[in-house]
């Protein structure tokens, strides 16, 4: 590959990842730059018309209060996730989501996203949280005013952003952000007065289901490798609950959507032996309390009663789509324009968000009124916008947020001046689409008003910027160094990123509590892994790229790498076991709410290749 | 399900300055094939089948087949999509057919004015906790706090 050229742009705000948090967080800064025309730029390694986990659609906004129809205030949303977190919630974070999220969506409604509505006006109610939509073009309409805002030539795609710059002088602030192009061989140096790293959640860390052909068909977006993270680790960003993790249930092979058959056709999840899973084992929640007898029952515990039924042997799992669906029919009297619509609802629900679902019902001549479909559980994914709250450690909105999580803009990292949003953020779990983009307009005003108060420039350290630029390309060099020592693909003197990936997965998943250990490790099994991770990392130097397509991959092992050392970590840290279904620590097998109930936080130093762990308390904001 | 690409309908988007599926996809693994001037899969395992590229292309020249792996062969699943709707035709693998329509958007493209009607931007409300176009949007008079314990 030639040498890169580069281009250096300069910027007020910029913002990494244009996804829903992403384009929350263009659009808001867009507006309050204005007075000062402070230049705001957004960097997406796709395009943002179909980026980030919204990409596909989605057919239902699942973080929605209803405020102006009196149906939920913000602290009923607060209790909710309290509870479903298992105790553990940055209460000032997601309060702050909450009184904001309807401005969002209404103000995607008067975009022109269509909604599903009762005949008073209302949204239609999926669950108490989640508003039906037709969302097939959720994104490119959010996408749409996320150019309009800030400008599309302000919009930089196809560029993959590797590493944050801290600044020469003071490296307690951040000072821009260095990528590559994917497109041509050029090399990006951005020099920003503030972050928002908005760049999402980690898949493809853990071994899915299939692992040839359908490797990429996974719950979440298999593009979403963890960028958020990897920039704010590799920063010295205090990151936090990184233990946590997100497994959930969902129909077998195609990853399809559950929320609309349990919520609103009432569809019951029964073993192969018609046994009900969840009153069957209802007396395994008592070992959890106080959380095990709350409503709603949380999501990790539903997996963890799930689990005992598969490990007694009483699989295949079903949803009984066949049974809601025959008693929606007769409650309509079968009629066949109801019958119709309650059938188009219900194939809708995938094809809005999971079409392959769709096709893999049509491919085993699957009709759902007649059919239950197999539900089984997912490997583990690391996020923060939905039941789980991996992310970034940040400073709480000024007016909620007691002064433990507070230190002068909201949403901001404990590195000055960079912020994060969306899934990049720990604590604010359930905030979904619609929260995330929200929590992304919080930041990029936060962001701005941090410009206004730090005017001064920052200041690139040159030869650390020429030093990424050599590790950016050396996967090329790789190759070249090792031209004629092997015939066909296998040379001992490199790794192809792809299996580089399956080395990661298969490491994750046999020593980090993935699916094939039924989510169980220990002290000893983590330490094991530890080991292994850290020969990987060595041979990760050796990644091979013979084009800018296998460039990124190479940089993409790496963003999931660090989101997974960071990952251990914290389960090594953590000595008990919180949250079951989404793992259990063997030798802590226990809840432990004297010791336990904090959160468990991580700091790692770059240039000493050390981490420094610590808890932090867990205060209860909304009574 | 992996995407594919039909060499008799693919033109290469030549009239396009790139390719719209190599423009579209997330995962970066629809590529032209500049010695025969059409676009493939590079990636198949990489896919996710989230329909962009067979969405947007100008040919309809892109389709899905199973994941070779996993998905019995045979059903096939194309979406047409319009300005404000989308068409999805299922066919099984038994030969039935269902056909659904579903609106995708109520406004027209490009019609998106970001902060009309909005008040101007007040910098003294730079560190309160409200967003842009409240006024308009929030529904409700003031932006919540919260309730003393």
């Amino acid at each position: 590959m030639t040498r890169p050229e580069v281009e250096v742009v300069e910027c007020d705000v910029l913002i990494l990842g244009g996804g829903m948090a992403g384009c929350g967080a263009a659009y808001e800064a867009a507006y309050w730059a204005k007075p000062k025309n402070l230049k705001v730029v957004l960097v997406e390694k796709g395009a943002i018309e179909r980026s980030g986990a919204v990409a596909m659609g989605l057919s239902a906004i699942n973080c929605y209060m209803g405020m102006k129809w009196g149906e939920n205030q913000p602290e009923d949303f607060v209790r909710y996730v309290r509870q479903d977190l298992m105790g553990l919630s940055r209460e000032d974070l997601v309060y702050d989501i909450a009184r904001n999220v309807d401005s969002t969506v209404h103000m995607f409604e008067d975009w022109g996203l269509p909604f599903f509505k009762e005949a008073d006006g209302r949204y239609k109610r999926e669950g108490r949280w989640q508003v039906m939509i037709h969302g097939e073009s959720y994104k490119p309409i959010v996408a749409e005013a996320a150019k309009k805002a800030v400008g599309e030539d302000n919009i930089y795609e196809r560029i993959f952003v590797s590493h944050l710059l801290n600044d020469a002088k003071d490296p307690g602030r951040i000072a821009g952000a260095v990528g590559f192009s994917v497109r041509e061989p050029k090399i990006y140096v951005f020099k920003a007065k503030t972050v928002i790293s908005a760049a999402g959640g980690a898949t493809g860390v853990f071994r899915p289901h299939a692992i040839g052909e359908g490797l990429g068909r996974i719950w979440y977006a298999p593009w979403n490798t963890g960028s958020a993270y990897k920039l704010m680790i590799m920063a010295g960003a205090e990151m936090s609950q990184f233990e946590h993790r997100l497994v959930v249930a969902r129909f077998k092979d195609g990853y399809g959507p559950v929320g609309m058959w349990f919520l609103l056709f009432k569809a019951v999840l029964k073993n192969a032996y018609g046994e009900l899973v969840e009153s069957k084992w209802a007396d395994l929640l008592k070992e959890w309390e106080p959380y095990g007898s709350g409503k709603p029952i949380p999501t990790p515990l539903r997996n963890h009663q799930m689990l005992r039924d598969m490990m007694e042997g009483k699989g295949p799992h079903y949803l009984r789509t066949d049974e809601a669906l025959q008693k929606m029919f007769a409650d309509v009297q079968h009629d066949k324009k109801k019958v119709r619509e309650i059938e188009s609802d219900a194939w809708e629900d995938f094809l809005d968000m999971t079409m392959s679902q769709a096709l893999l019902w049509a491919s085993e001549n699957i009709d759902p009124a007649k059919t239950p479909s197999e539900v089984v559980l997912t490997e583990p994914y690391l996020m923060g916008s939905h039941a789980s709250a991996t992310g970034a450690w940040v400073s709480g909105p000024e007016d909620i947020a007691p002064s433990e999580y507070f230190w002068g803009y909201n949403r901001m990292t404990t590195v000055r001046g960079l912020f994060a949003a969306g899934d990049g953020v720990s604590g604010s779990a359930h905030k979904f689409s619609s929260g995330s983009y929200t929590e992304g307009r919080s930041a990029g005003k936060a962001a701005v008003a941090y410009v206004y108060d730090n005017p001064d420039d920052p200041n690139i350290d040159s030869d650390r910027v020429e030093d990424i630029k050599n590790e950016l390309w050396r996967p090329f060099s790789v190759v070249d160094d090792a031209k004629g020592t092997s015939t066909g693909d296998v040379n001992p003197n490199y790794v192809a990123p792809k299996q580089a990936l399956h080395r990661l997965q298969k490491i994750m998943d046999e020593y980090a509590a993935g699916q094939s250990a039924f989510f169980i490790t220990n002290e000893p099994t983590l330490l094991r892994g530890l080991e292994l991770m850290e020969l990987f990392r060595q041979d990760l130097h050796k990644m091979a790229a013979e084009n800018l397509h296998d460039l990124l991959r190479c940089w993409e092992v790496w963003d999931r790498f660090w989101c997974a050392q960071t990952h251990m970590q914290h389960l090594l840290y953590r000595q008990e076991t919180r949250w079951p279904g989404y793992y259990y620590r063997g030798d802590y097998p226990e809840l432990d709410e004297e010791n336990w109930k904090c959160f468990a936080n991580s700091r790692y130093d770059a240039e000493q290749n050390e981490w420094t762990m610590s808890k932090k308390p867990y205060i209860q904001v909304v009574p | 399900m992996p995407t594919y690409v039909n060499p008799e309908k693919c033109d290469g988007c030549k009239a396009l300055d790139k390719p719209a599926c190599q423009y579209i996809c997330p995962s970066d693994i629809m590529h032209l094939d500049k010695s025969i001037g059409k676009s493939f899969n590079i990636e198949p395992d990489l896919c996710w089948e989230c329909y962009a590229c067979v969405k947007t292309c100008p040919q309809s020249a892109i389709a899905m087949r199973g994941y070779g792996d996993v998905v019995p062969m045979g059903a096939s699943l194309t979406p047409l999509r319009g300005t404000d709707s989308i068409m999805w035709t299922v066919k099984f693998r038994n030969g039935q057919m269902k056909r659904f329509k579903y609106p995708i958007r109520t406004t027209s493209w490009g019609s998106i004015e970001p902060f009309s009607g909005f008040e101007e931007p007040d910098p003294e409300e730079l560190k309160t906790g409200g967003l842009c176009g409240q006024e308009q949007f929030l529904g409700v008079p003031d932006l919540p706090t919260i309730p003393s314990a």
